[in-house]
């Protein structure tokens, strides 16, 4: 679909769904980012009897043939329980349909802001925020755990089996990916594998959480996705690995060493663990396991490693012919080094 | 025997190509790609520089874990037995052989040695921030 051609569609879209006498559609241009799914910035004037109104827009469409986990219509059902608890996520508006293309799609209103971790990192105008950004993430993620996903209607998004840990269902899940997608063996993998099957939060019982314990986890939870402003925190972008599990999951994440994009510090680059953890204890998220938030952090490498690898293989299969996925392949080897010093130390 | 420009000059023809002319020119998601197919030609150059010492590295570290064998004589047959030989030693890290004692010092020396390896080549500046 041409950029024209997308325009008209979206005008034809918003005036149906708004009931507009006329929509204009202005601005249209793709951002960069997102492998396996299109974002585009736009504004749509919106004509009605009594005047016109712009709306500054995200449309989020995914390439189609690109491997997913939350449906588009589900993940605005849950960006729109985010939004309406409280926690900073996007305004979600509208559930796209054939008019903006074949893949599935949704529009948010547009929140102005960076989200370049490298300028977050490096740019003096950000300095405020690197402070701040730490304790907001901690009191954000401890409000998104709280979200009550059954009042949402939430009790589809994916979950561990009845009786089964979070932690054993994630292993376990990402071990069936890597077996089936690797197109190489990965020895250090298989011992990063081994280390997370040995350890206490598997092996055996672990203080704090109990093994089952689940709650909603946004599940790709890292300073790449947070839109900032020289303030600090805007909103939580991509919920679309969102799912019910172990909440220090997201804890260990955005620790891993590949989102830090060369700062210091472990929480993102730019933060401690102690702060971080602190508040989200004090916003109600419940006592924080060090410990545990290790194992995640550990499988967060390995995680973030496969899915290189099952980026590179959407360009091997030939489903896409892009240069940014063929070259992540090459980014697993980062996600191997971290985990030999994660677990040799 | 090809002439000049050897593989090597070729290639850093076009990294500059995109690098200098075609990055500061474009914009949005067509800039962002330049830059990346520029570093993808880096990570290739820097393949083959390294490429027959790393391969004969990783040879000689399997040699003290698995039944020493002999290298084949060209880089294409090295590359599919070192594929089958990373294979044995994935199962072995598998079964448990590596959970302690000598086996696992020497697995994670040699599988350090060979990450190191490749992170010389597709990322180098990471291996220096430490």
């Amino acid at each position: 679909m041409a950029d024209d051609e997308l325009a008209r569609g979206i005008e034809a879209f918003i005036a149906r769904e708004t009931g507009a006498s006329a929509v204009r559609v202005s601005e249209l241009r793709r951002l960069t980012g997102g492998a396996s799914r299109e974002t585009w910035s736009l504004d749509a004037t919106i004509y009605r009897a009594g005047g016109a109104e712009t709306l500054a827009l995200i449309l989020q469409r995914d390439v189609r043939g690109a491997p997913k986990e939350l449906t588009r219509p589900m993940e605005f059902q849950l960006m729109k329980a985010a939004f309406d608890e409280g926690v900073h996520a996007p305004e979600p508006l509208w559930v796209g349909d054939e008019l903006v293309g074949a893949g599935e799609s949704f529009f948010v209103r547009r929140v102005d802001g960076e989200t370049l971790p490298r300028r977050l990192l490096r740019e003096d105008v950000y300095a405020q925020a690197r402070e701040a950004l730490p304790e907001q993430l901690g009191r954000l993620l401890a409000q998104i755990h709280a979200i009550p996903v059954e009042k949402h209607g939430l009790t589809s998004l994916p979950a561990p089996p009845a009786g089964v840990s979070p932690a054993v269902h994630e292993v376990e899940r990402y071990e069936n990916i890597f077996r089936m997608i690797a197109p190489e063996p990965h020895p250090a993998f298989e011992l990063a594998f081994r280390w997370l099957r040995q350890h206490p939060v598997i092996a055996g019982a672990t203080a704090g959480v109990p093994a089952t314990a689940r709650t909603l986890v946004h599940g790709d939870f890292r300073i790449g996705n947070v839109l900032f402003g020289p303030e600090g925190l805007r909103v939580m972008l991509d919920w679309e690995l969102a799912h019910m599990g172990d909440p220090m999951e997201d804890m260990g994440f955005i620790c891993v060493r590949s989102w830090r994009f060369g700062g210091p510090k472990p929480v993102g680059g730019i933060g401690d663990r102690e702060p971080f953890f602190a508040a989200y204890e004090e916003a109600g998220g419940g006592k924080v396991d060090p410990e545990r938030v290790r194992f995640w952090e550990v499988f967060g490498n390995l995680r973030w490693g496969i899915i290189c690898l099952s980026q590179a293989r959407t360009y091997l299969d030939g489903v896409s012919k892009s240069v940014e996925l063929a070259s992540i392949g090459r980014r697993t080897a980062e996600t191997e080094w971290e985990l030999l010093e994660l677990i040799s130390s | 025997m090809h002439d000049r420009p050897t593989v090597d000059e070729l290639l850093r023809a076009v990294e500059m190509l995109l690098d200098e002319q075609l990055v500061p020119t474009l914009d949005g998601s067509r800039k962002y790609n330049a830059r990346v197919a520029a570093n993808v030609i880096r990570i290739a150059r820097r393949e083959l520089q390294h490429e027959e010492t790393q391969l004969d590295a990783e040879w000689r570290g399997l040699d003290m874990l698995l039944a020493p064998a002999a290298r084949p004589a060209t880089l294409a047959a090295t590359k599919q037995q070192l594929m089958e030989r990373n294979r044995e030693l994935s199962e072995r890290i598998r079964e448990g052989d590596a959970d302690g004692g000598r086996f696992r010092e020497l697995t994670l020396a040699h599988v350090r040695e060979v990450v190191h390896a490749k992170m010389e080549v597709s990322n180098p500046e990471w291996l220096a921030t430490g």
